[in-house]
C-alpha cells in the first residue's frame, strides 16, 4: 500500500559519497521515532541530475526538493515539515524556472538514456513498467527478427562505448551466423578514466539495459547474456541483481517471455579490477574465468566470441538507447544528431569545471558548450589551459579548439575524439608533462603484459616523461616519443596499445616548448614537477 | 580456522554463487569474490586449494587470476581496504595532495598495511566518480570532494566506527 507522504532520498554513487546512505538512514530513524512511518515510506533513487554540495531529496506529493548537508539538516525537515507542516525555505532546491529565458534553453538536456534517472526506484520493475517499461520488448516479440536489426540499421545508432561501430550492422553479422548457441553481453566495465555515464545509468535505471538486452538478444537469436561489471561497482551490480530478479518474477526474463516461445537468461558477472577486460575480447576471456588477455582478431565476437560462439557485445548506454528507438521509430532517433551520428550522447564532464557531472546532449554539441554551458566553466577564475575529450585514450585540446562539434566523425574531421564522451577540463596550474606522466603512468599500469610494444612501450615512455620532470629531458628524448607511439601503433596487439599515441601525440603536438621549457633549466618552470638539487660544485 | 571449516565455507560459497551459472566455468571470478570478501580482504591459499578440489580448476590458474586482477589479494590484507583514485581527473583536481596526505595519516606507502591491522592503501585506476573527484573507496562506501583534512577526519571516523555507512 502507498502511504501519504513518500520521501524519496538521491543515493546514486554522488550523492551517496555525499553521506546520502548515512542521511537516509537517519531519516527512517527519525520518522520512526515520531511514529511518522504509517504515513512515510522513506525510499532510496537515483540521481536527480544536477550535483550541488548536498544530498537532494525529493517529498511527494508536494514535489518539493530539499538539499541536505548534515544531521541538522535532516532533524529540520522532520520537525518543521513532517510534523508541523511548514516548509524549510532555507534547504528548498528551486527547479528550473517555468519561464525559460534563451540562456537557460542553451543548457537543456535531451534526455533518452537518462529518461528515468532520478525520476523512479530503481529498485522497483513496477516504476519501470508505468514510465513504458517493457512496451519495447513485447512489440518486437511480435516482429521478425530482421525487422527488429533493420530499425537498429535505421536508426543509425552507433556504439556507445568509444569505438562507434554501427550497432544494427554488429547484430546483422551476428543474426547470420548459423548456431543455435549465441550470446549477447553488456560491457559494464566502465573504466576509462574520466567516464562515470555508465555507472549512472545502471544505478539509475537498470531496467533499460536490460530490456535494451532482451532485445537484442532475440533479433540474434540468443538465449544467454552476461552483464560484466567491474567490481569496485557495488552499487550498480547490487542494482542490476535486483532488477534481474524482479524481472524474472514478472516473466520478463526466462522461458516462453510474454508467451512468444522465446527464451533469455541474463547473469551479472563481476570484473576484478583491469581496465583492459573492458576490451571486448579481454572481457569474452574473464568471463570466462581466465586473467583478461585480449584475444587475436579476426574471428571478431560475432563469428566467434564467448565460448567460440557468436557473440553481441554493446555497452551499457548502447543497449540503454534500443528500448526508445523501438517505440519512437528510427526516425525519431535520427533527427536528434549530426548526418553519420544519430542520437543523444551522455558526456562525463569533469575535472577543474564548476559543474562537474553527466549530461546527456544531441550529437554534434560543441566543446565550449559542455565546457562553459552546461560545466559552467572553469573553477576559482582560471583560466582553461586544455581539454581532453573522450577519455585517457582520447585527444588533448587547447582553448582555441572548442568550437569543434563533438560526434563520430570528429575525430576524422578535427582529429578530436568524442571516445567515451568525457570532458575533462585542465586549468592554468598544470603543467603538460606531468599531466602526461600521470596519463602514461595509467597505461603503463595497466598494459596486461601480454604483447612487448605495449608492456615495454609504455614503460619506456614513463621513464622518459620522468626525465623531463627532473629536468633531464633534451630534444632527442622528446622525438624519441613519437618512434616509441608510432611503434606502438603499428604493432599493439589490442586496442589498448594501439591507441596510446593518440593522447600522447595530441599533448605533444600542442605543448612542445612546455616539454623544452624543462630542458636545460635548473628549476622546474612550471611549479608543478621538482628537480632534484643540483649539488654544488667543490672548489 | 580448520581444514574443515574451510572446506565447508568454500564449498557453500560455491554451491550459493553457481546458482547464477548459465555455462560451465562462467563463475570463477564471482566465486573469488565472495571468498575473498569472507575472509576480510583476501583469499589464503588453503580456500584456494579447496577451490581447486571441488571445480577441478588447477591451482595455478587460479592463482594466475588471482595475480592478474588488481581487486584480488592473496597476501592477508587490513580490515579497511582504501583504493584512491590516482587517474587523471582526480589528480588535476587536487588528487596528487589528496594521496600525500592520505599516506602521511597512516604512515604507509601504496600496497602496506597499517601496523594494527586496520587500514590498507592501495592506488586504483579511475574510480568512475569523476563528479565528485578526487575520490576514494574504503571497502565498498566511497568517498569524494576530499580535501587533506578531510581524509585524515574520515580516517579517524571510520577507526572510531562513527560512519553508518561503512562496513568492516
Amino acid at each position: 500500500m502507498l502511504k501519504p507522504i513518500t520521501i524519496l532520498v538521491s543515493v546514486d554513487s554522488n550523492s551517496a559519497l555525499l553521506g546520502a546512505r548515512h542521511y537516509k538512514n537517519y531519516l527512517s530513524q527519525l520518522v520512526k521515532k515520531y511514529n511518522l512511518d504509517s504515513i512515510t515510506d522513506v525510499l532510496e533513487t537515483g540521481s536527480f541530475g544536477n550535483y550541488g554540495e548536498g544530498v537532494l531529496i525529493s517529498i511527494l506529493p508536494e514535489n518539493i526538493h530539499y538539499s541536505v548537508k548534515s544531521e541538522k539538516d535532516i532533524e529540520l525537515i522532520v520537525q518543521e515539515y513532517l510534523l508541523k507542516g511548514r516548509r524549510v525555505p532555507s534547504l528548498v532546491v528551486e527547479k528550473i524556472e517555468k519561464e525559460e529565458t534563451e540562456e537557460k534553453k542553451k543548457n537543456v538536456e535531451e534526455r533518452v538514456v537518462l529518461r528515468n534517472a532520478g525520476e523512479i526506484d530503481p529498485k522497483n520493475i513496477n516504476e519501470y513498467i508505468a514510465k513504458d517499461g517493457y512496451q519495447a520488448l513485447a512489440k518486437v516479440l511480435n516482429e521478425e527478427r530482421i525487422e527488429v536489426i533493420n530499425k537498429v540499421k535505421e536508426s543509425g545508432l552507433r556504439g556507445r562505448g568509444g569505438a562507434g561501430f554501427p550497432t544494427g550492422m554488429k547484430w546483422e553479422f551476428t543474426y547470420k551466423v548459423d548456431n543455435p548457441e549465441k550470446y549477447v553481453i553488456c560491457n559494464a566495465d566502465e573504466g576509462e578514466p574520466g567516464t562515470f555515464k555508465d555507472r549512472l545509468i545502471m544505478e539509475g535505471d537498470p531496467h533499460s539495459v536490460i530490456e535494451g538486452m532482451a532485445i537484442a538478444a532475440y533479433a540474434v537469436g540468443a538465449n544467454k547474456g552476461y552483464i560484466y561489471i567491474r567490481g569496485e561497482y557495488f552499487e550498480s551490480i547490487s542494482n542490476l541483481r535486483k532488477a534481474i530478479e524482479q524481472a524474472y518474477e514478472y516473466g520478463l526474463l526466462g522461458d516462453n517471455i510474454l508467451d512468444s516461445g522465446f527464451n533469455f537468461d541474463l547473469s551479472v558477472r563481476l570484473g576484478a579490477g583491469a581496465y583492459v577486460c573492458g576490451e571486448e575480447t579481454a572481457l569474452i576471456e574473464s568471463i570466462e574465468g581466465k586473467s583478461g588477455r585480449p584475444r587475436l582478431k579476426p574471428p571478431y565476437p560475432p563469428v566467434s566470441g564467448l565460448y567460440g560462439k557468436p557473440t553481441v557485445v554493446n555497452n551499457v548506454e548502447t543497449y540503454a538507447s534500443v528500448p526508445p528507438i523501438i517505440i519512437n521509430g528510427p526516425d525519431w532517433f535520427k533527427v536528434l544528431g549530426t548526418s553519420n551520428s544519430a542520437g543523444t550522447k551522455v558526456f562525463s564532464l569533469c575535472g577543474n569545471l564548476i559543474n562537474k557531472g553527466i549530461v546527456e546532449v544531441k550529437m554534434g554539441t560543441t566543446v565550449s558548450d559542455l565546457v562553459y554551458n552546461f560545466g559552467g566553466g572553469i573553477r576559482d577564475g582560471k583560466a582553461i589551459k586544455m581539454i581532453q575529450t573522450g577519455g585517457a585514450a582520447g585527444t588533448f585540446i587547447k582553448p582555441e579548439e572548442m568550437n569543434t562539434p563533438l560526434d563520430f566523425d570528429s575525430m576524422k574531421n578535427y582529429g578530436i575524439s568524442l571516445g567515451s564522451g568525457v570532458i575533462l577540463a585542465i586549468n592554468e596550474d598544470h603543467c603538460a608533462v606531468d599531466v602526461a606522466l600521470n596519463l602514461m603512468e595509467f597505461f603503463e599500469h595497466e598494459s596486461c603484459g601480454k604483447c612487448t610494444p605495449c608492456r615495454e612501450g609504455t614503460k619506456v615512455i614513463v621513464d622518459i616523461l620522468h626525465k623531463f620532470s627532473k629536468g633531464q629531458g633534451s630534444e632527442e628524448l622528446f622525438n624519441s616519443l613519437y618512434d616509441i607511439a608510432e611503434t606502438m601503433e603499428a604493432s599493439a596487439f589490442c586496442g589498448l596499445g594501439q591507441a596510446v599515441p593518440i593522447p600522447l601525440r595530441s599533448i605533444l603536438d600542442r605543448f612542445k616548448d612546455e616539454f623544452m621549457a624543462h630542458v636545460g633549466v635548473d628549476e622546474a618552470p612550471c611549479g608543478v614537477c621538482k628537480f632534484p638539487k643540483k649539488k654544488k660544485k667543490v672548489h | 580456522m580448520s581444514r574443515d571449516e574451510i572446506r565447508k565455507t568454500v564449498e557453500d560459497i560455491y554451491v550459493r554463487v553457481s546458482n547464477e551459472s548459465l555455462e560451465k566455468g562462467d563463475v570463477l571470478l564471482n566465486t573469488l569474490h565472495e571468498i575473498q570478501d569472507h575472509y576480510n580482504n583476501f583469499i589464503p591459499v588453503e580456500a584456494a586449494e579447496e577451490l581447486h578440489d571441488i571445480t577441478g580448476v588447477p591451482l595455478s590458474k587460479i592463482y594466475e587470476v588471482l595475480s592478474f586482477y588488481t581487486m584480488f589479494s592473496t597476501e592477508k590484507r587490513g580490515q579497511y581496504v582504501i583504493r584512491i583514485c590516482k587517474s587523471l581527473p582526480c589528480h588535476v583536481d587536487g588528487g596528487a595532495e589528496v594521496v600525500e596526505a592520505l599516506k602521511e595519516k597512516l604512515g604507509i606507502d601504496f600496497g602496506e598495511t597499517t601496523e594494527d591491522g586496520v587500514f590498507t592503501l592501495e592506488q586504483s585506476s579511475c574510480l568512475g566518480l569523476c563528479g565528485v573527484s578526487p575520490v576514494m573507496m574504503i571497502n565498498e562506501e566511497a568517498y569524494g570532494n576530499l580535501t587533506p583534512e578531510k581524509v585524515k577526519t574520515i580516517i579517524d571516523d571510520v577507526k572510531d566506527g562513527k560512519r553508518s555507512d561503512v562496513n568492516a
